[in-house]
């Protein structure tokens, strides 16, 4: 392949990561190539899923204006699930939806598509429907990738792979992701009339709702969510593989059964499934993350990097793949402005200057929380019973409020249970 | 239609999928899988494709969401090549 061919960058994977790099080089004049191994971008993506507006307003200002996202959320929602209970914090919030929205509920597949066509008109040459298989190394560096008979060389890659995170595998950045620091999820996409779900949700027009679910998931590590859409819903799971595994019910099984719990039902009922969605989630956030971004010749971004943040009531990852895929660009762009030679560093001061890195390690402990093992079962199911107490009425003489509380605690935790999770709930923050 | 419980073949029926015929993105060494005894990949594939079938392991690619999960908890090593479908094949989601 001649000097003429070769790219200056070349871009694996068209998610938002990858887009956003592409976006951002091709503004500035940069030949790009995007390549895509679905047949058109975001037909292998999933998210839960919603997008922090900020990101996409770092790319460009207004572009948010024409993304086809959904709904502006005013409405998060944290659901504690009992057996058949619940208990629901309602936040409502109008300065989140003021000036430009903190937040859109999202659906992947459309959404990807309209970045990379934007990305395109900025000038990036989008290659779709190609996998790529491998890296080309020489003399310790990377200069380009094989995909099929094809190799392409550009003077730098960079890796948008997604949470499998294969390039980086190869590029022997990171070993194959462990199980502890993933949560898979299964989602279904429910159509609803968008007046229903504005009613059962107490939603204005253009408003949107996000909740957290925890509780219900049989025992399981993990949660599930919710979002509203235009004319539809998303519900799904996100539970530790392992210990799914060691549990015995099958994920598909328990999105099944969350789905007709008596406080789920009542939000979705009526609706119609169109679509079943799975996906692995890099949870665990910072300690998940490869020691090493960058080699030479090549930068890794998004959920190829492990990067996610949640945070028990947040779940944050289109937004931080968005921020990674700008540092990269600007990196890239520095680096021969100035001459450095060091693209990786420069890209690591971008995400610290973008307060990714900074914002990921403030979290980096959350996980520890979440993942204590009576968090997601024990706690809520607690908190239900003393609801119960609170509002039983059936012309018994009741038992004495704080003797009644008393015997809720003892039969779920002991008090060193108690002061266990206590401990390490304040030593992670 | 109304919210039930639905089959995991009649959500996959749900979802668009253009099958590689020639070849296989998941391969099992089954000979590995008959060994295993705690088999997590019946209870964690989202799409519930790996099944027993007269004591044999059964996997059916044609339907995989490649979400990876069945790959990271194969401690045995009994899938002996996970990669993701040639470039165009494999699901398409429309929603996503």
């Amino acid at each position: 392949m001649s000097d003429e061919e070769k790219f200056d960058a070349i871009v694996i994977g068209a998610g938002p990561a990858g887009t956003a790099c592409a976006y951002v080089l091709a503004k500035e004049g940069k030949s790009v190539l995007l390549i895509e191994r679905g047949a058109t971008p975001g037909e292998k993506n999933v998210t839960g899923g919603r997008l922090y507006t900020y990101s996409l307003e770092l790319v460009e200002k207004g572009l948010y204006e024409r993304a086809p996202l959904h709904k502006k959320v005013v409405r998060e929602k944290i659901m504690m699930l009992g057996k058949e209970s619940a208990i629901t914090i309602d936040y409502v919030d109008p300065t989140f939806v003021a000036d430009i929205p903190q937040s859109y509920t999202v659906l992947r597949a459309p959404f990807d598509e309209w970045f990379a066509s934007e990305a395109e008109a900025q000038g990036a040459m989008l290659a779709s429907g190609i996998l790529v298989e491998d890296l080309i190394e020489e003399n310790n560096k990377i200069v380009g990738v094989k995909a099929g008979e094809d190799e392409i060389y550009a003077d730098i890659i960079i890796a948008a792979d997604g949470v499998n995170s294969f390039i980086a595998q190869k590029a022997g950045l990171r070993e194959d992701i462990a199980a502890q620091a993933v949560g898979v999820s299964a989602k279904e996409v429910i159509e609803l009339p968008d007046n229903v779900i504005a009613d059962r949700f107490n939603l204005n027009n253009d408003e949107g709702a996000a909740g957290v679910i925890v509780g219900g998931m049989d025992g399981v590590t993990g949660g599930a969510f919710i979002y509203t859409n235009k004319d539809s819903i998303s519900l799904g799971v996100v539970l530790n593989p392992e210990d799914t595994a060691q549990h015995g019910k099958k994920i598909y099984d328990i999105l099944q059964d969350l789905k007709v719990h008596p406080s789920i039902y009542p939000l979705i009922k009526g609706g119609t499934t169109i679509e079943y969605g799975a996906h692995l989630v890099p949870e665990i956030g910072f300690h998940g993350m490869p020691d090493k971004l960058y080699k030479d010749g090549l930068l890794v971004i998004g959920d190829a990097a492990g990067m996610c943040i949640n945070t028990g009531t947040m779940i944050r990852g289109i937004d931080l793949a968005i921020v990674s895929g700008v540092a990269a660009a600007r990196a890239i762009l520095k680096n021969e402005e100035y001459a450095t030679g060091d693209v990786g560093q420069l890209y690591i001061d971008e995400l610290e200057n973008l307060k990714l890195l900074p914002t990921m390690r403030l979290y980096a402990n959350m996980h520890k929380i979440l993942s204590l093992p009576r968090m997601m079962e024990v706690y809520p199911s607690l908190a239900n019973e003393m609801m119960q107490f609170m509002f039983k009425v059936d012309g018994n003489l009741p038992e004495r409020a704080d003797k009644a509380m008393l015997h809720i605690l003892k039969k779920h935790v002991t008090f060193g249970q108690l002061i266990s999770d206590g401990w390490k709930g304040f030593k992670a923050l | 239609m109304t919210i039930r419980k639905i089959s995991p073949e009649e959500l996959l029926s749900l979802d668009n999928f253009t099958v590689d015929e020639e070849e296989p993105h998941i391969i099992l060494n089954k000979a590995i899988c008959a060994n295993c005894s705690e088999k997590p990949c019946l209870i964690v594939c989202p799409a519930v494709l790996y099944t027993i079938k007269d004591e044999e392991i059964n996997f059916d690619y044609a339907g995989c969401l490649e979400c990876g999960t069945c790959r990271i908890v194969c401690k045995n090593k009994g899938i002996k090549q996970w990669k993701y479908p040639r470039g165009t094949f494999g699901v398409a989601f429309r929603n996503g």
